[in-house]
């Protein structure tokens, strides 16, 4: 127990790395995500094309292949940026990918009809989008984005081999000093598991909250959903 | 359904074919994005020029013949590895959610907790577990296996989620059929609803391999030639880092859209059916 004691700030430190890791590289990959999605589903051929090439390249990179190319990349041609910001960019542009993917089969789940009628009263591209799709694809898009987000937290993980001193790395680090192993990865393993099944019990607490009634006809389905994807 | 129609059918979700005025204006955002994807490749382009990336002599190397057997050797690795682990993850993933979905309840809580446990944290924390909390305790694996055993102990809680939503896929009816003619709880599993939820399964599983081998990479932590290793490797000897990774990463985005078409084709052909019948 010592070996906790005496790293209390280090540990405190790398636990509020892993969570700053997780909610940036979310939250950043949310926005992202969801402006591909729009340019998915928008009549610009052009902007089609490039975010369907983005979740292509993206959704099928290993992320710590990816987390490697920008630490360790980036330098070589110019752009230094510090290791942390490395991981949520490598967190972000990966997770991008998987929201832009929920989003759209979100948006495919929407009955035509009430686009349709959304134009008949003159709203247009945008406003379809915002007031009438956007709103009810949501809900149908909660469980997938919070599988995104324990992607994301488990994601994180891989930036302690881009020296970010996030959770993994600091218990590795106090491994090899103390050689406390079984403690060491308890400590690792329960802040993983109280972040991803945290997420997944807020997630479960919006999806009730945004459920028009018939929400169970959707549930095992969704995990079935092939678009949706799985992540890594 | 395929990925394109699927799209297009978001399209008309969300616009009218548009008329002249709207075309007009379809082509003006058409040639300005055009621009601003152009002038960012470009800009891309003069970073690596800039900074001498764009050497030749630093790209040709990767034509030649042994530099391309190094990397081919840890491309075997880490296919040999994607493979094993999915051949005994898949099965285990399937009894996993069977045991879920079993009537005893000490079954389905170890069955709940393997999954949550090894959904909920992060591979490299198991591989750390086997190349450094392990051998305290006198238990070492071939470091071959410090990659495959971690792959198979996450994956089978992942698929094993895959099987459950494929088992409650397969309509009520087929159950209560499988009841009316007189076969046991097991018989009716056996012979009519598993056969059915490992074919709707089946693209999710092609998915599965993709994360498998995006998985496979953590060889880089415990020195197991896959791609990525041989790639930190080739790195040493040569020193050109972007060159290396880049090509590494390209080459497991083309195995891995590869594999993600044939999941959607495979899932566009079973709906065709399913619609058809």
């Amino acid at each position: 127990m010592d070996a906790i004691r005496e790293n209390l700030p280090l540990l405190a430190q790398g636990i509020g790395t892993t969570i700053a890791l997780t909610v940036l590289g979310y939250a950043f990959a949310l926005i992202l995500g969801t402006v591909l999605a729009v340019a998915r589903v928008s009549p610009i051929p052009p902007l089609r094309g490039a975010a369907t090439v983005y979740v292509e390249i993206f959704r099928n990179i290993p992320l710590l292949s990816l987390l490697i190319l920008i630490a360790f990349g980036l330098p070589d041609v110019g752009l230094l940026l510090p290791y942390f910001w490395c991981g949520v960019l490598g967190l972000t542009l990966s997770s991008a990918a998987f929201v832009c993917e929920n989003v759209r089969s979100g948006i495919n789940t929407v009955p035509v009809g009430h686009a349709e009628a959304a134009r008949s009263i003159g709203l247009g591209f945008f406003g379809t989008l915002r007031f009438v799709v956007l709103p009810q694809a949501f809900r149908s898009m909660v469980q997938p984005l919070v599988n995104v987000f324990i992607g994301t937290v488990i994601g994180s993980a891989l930036c302690s081999a881009i020296a970010v001193q996030e959770v993994t790395w600091v218990t590795q680090t106090l491994n090899i000093r103390y050689a406390q192993a079984v403690l060491m990865f308890m400590i690792a393993g329960a802040v993983y598991l109280l972040l991803s099944l945290g997420g997944a019990a807020l997630g479960g607490v919006i999806e009730r909250a945004v459920a028009p009634g018939g929400k169970d006809r959707s549930s095992g389905r969704a995990a079935l959903d092939v678009t949706a994807g799985a992540q890594a | 359904m395929s990925a394109t129609a699927g799209s297009s059918t978001a399209t008309q979700v969300l616009f009218d074919a548009p008329g002249p005025k709207g075309r007009r204006r379809i082509l003006l955002l058409s040639i300005l994005s055009v621009v601003l994807i152009a002038a960012l490749l470009a800009g891309a382009l003069w970073q690596f020029h800039a900074n001498g990336q764009l050497d030749p002599n630093k790209w040709v190397v990767y034509l030649r013949a042994d530099y391309l057997a190094f990397l081919g050797h840890g491309l075997w690795g880490t296919l040999k590895v994607t493979a094993l682990a999915a051949v005994i993850a898949f099965p285990f993933g399937l009894l996993l959610a069977l045991a879920r979905l079993s009537r005893f309840l000490l079954l389905r809580s170890v069955a709940v907790t393997w999954i949550e446990f090894f959904r909920g944290i992060p591979m490299l924390l198991v591989v750390y577990a086997f190349l450094l909390a392990l051998p305290a305790f006198g238990v070492t694996f071939p470091r071959f296996w410090m990659l495959v055993i971690p792959m198979i102990l996450v994956s089978s809680a992942t698929t094993a989620e895959v099987f459950r939503a494929g088992i409650r896929a397969v309509d009520i009816g087929q159950h209560e059929a499988a009841d009316a003619i007189g076969l046991s709880r097991r018989d009716s599993l056996v012979y009519v609803v598993l056969p059915q939820a490992v074919r709707l399964v089946l693209p999710s599983l092609i998915l599965a391999l993709v994360t498998l081998l995006k998985d496979s990479t953590l060889g880089y932590v415990v020195s197991y030639n896959e791609l990525q290793f041989q790639g930190k490797t080739l790195v040493s000897i040569t020193r050109y880092l972007v060159q290396t990774y880049l090509v590494v990463s390209v080459i497991y985005i083309v195995i891995n859209l590869l594999l993600t078409r044939i999941a959607l084709s495979l899932d566009a052909r079973m709906k065709a059916r399913a619609a058809a019948s």
